[in-house]
């Protein structure tokens, strides 16, 4: 049963982020983790948090495109024959 | 693949060709993502880069290392970004990332909870989130849809999730590279994975309410 005392779903979902970066003081890490104990929804919510932030992490960012890589090289070189 | 900072200055110092192709590659992306914060289009996001690499080699011989190369880089970015977006009589939207916890945006649709006056579970689950099927989850079309989520995003939103969770930054790094509070860089983080959540859980079950 939760507690409806302490910190109920829609605030936890709230604190998922500063929970995942130890950011919680520890009054509310404690409400948070008791929280989870006896909360399926919460526990799968942070669950879902967490295989959302993996796949992202397995994604890359484009590519520089040739164009603007040539451009750049051309910049460089034209900065490495700088007056000393 | 990057040399350590001492390395990489003193070979861009010294005019090392691959050393510079190679910072320009491996930070193109992310400086991309920052740019497009201050830019009213890819195109424009684009030159302010290159635009910030020409000042980046203007400026390296006096680069002193009070910060990281790349904190420094990307820091120049931001300042060319600015300055531009001025120069163009624009507004700059970084009150949206110095700001971030002014507007409410719930990781979570209300109507997703019980109403604050339920009687056994005010704020509780209404609709609680199921399990995911996990093997959908590894499916090349899921990683799509979470790409497309990103792109979605507000910039400012897109560049920080891009930053810690795709590049694998440390809050800290973001944090100096944007100028960001430490507050602020975690409002953005959470709004942006609560986003890309939500529309992987939209994909999953899309018969959800």
């Amino acid at each position: 049963m939760i507690d409806v005392e302490a910190l109920n779903c829609q605030e936890l979902v709230e604190l998922v982020t500063d929970f995942l970066e130890g950011a919680l003081d520890e009054r509310d890490l404690r409400a948070f983790e008791r929280h989870l104990e006896h909360c399926d929804g919460c526990t799968e919510y942070l669950e879902q948090l967490r295989t959302t932030i993996r796949l992202t992490g397995s994604l890359t960012l484009d590519d520089l495109s040739t164009d603007a890589e040539t451009t750049l090289l051309q910049a460089f070189r034209d900065w490495r024959r700088r007056d000393p | 693949m990057i040399p350590p900072d001492e390395e990489l200055v003193a070979a861009l110092r010294a005019g090392d060709e691959n050393a510079f192709g190679a910072v320009v590659r491996e930070w193109h992306a992310s400086l991309l993502r920052v740019a497009q914060i201050f830019t009213p289009s890819r195109a424009v996001a684009e030159e302010v880069v290159q635009e910030a690499w020409l000042r980046v080699l203007g400026a390296l011989d006096r680069f002193e290392g009070r910060s990281s190369l790349k904190t420094w880089v990307f820091r120049i970015l931001v300042n060319t970004a600015k300055t531009r977006a001025q120069r163009e009589g624009r507004t700059i939207p970084f009150s949206a990332l110095q700001d971030a916890w002014r507007v409410p945006e719930p990781a979570v649709d209300a109507g997703r909870f019980l109403p604050d006056d339920h009687p056994l579970h005010p704020g509780g689950w209404a609709v609680p989130p199921r399990d995911l099927p996990e093997e959908q989850l590894l499916a090349r079309e899921t990683r799509e849809r979470i790409a497309a989520a990103i792109e979605a995003l507000p910039a400012s939103q897109r560049a920080v999730i891009s930053l810690r969770d795709v590049e694998g930054w440390t809050s800290e790094e973001v944090r100096n590279a944007l100028d960001l509070s430490e507050v602020n860089q975690r409002v953005l983080l959470h709004r942006a994975r609560a986003r890309v959540r939500q529309a992987l859980e939209d994909y999953l079950f899309p018969e959800n309410p």
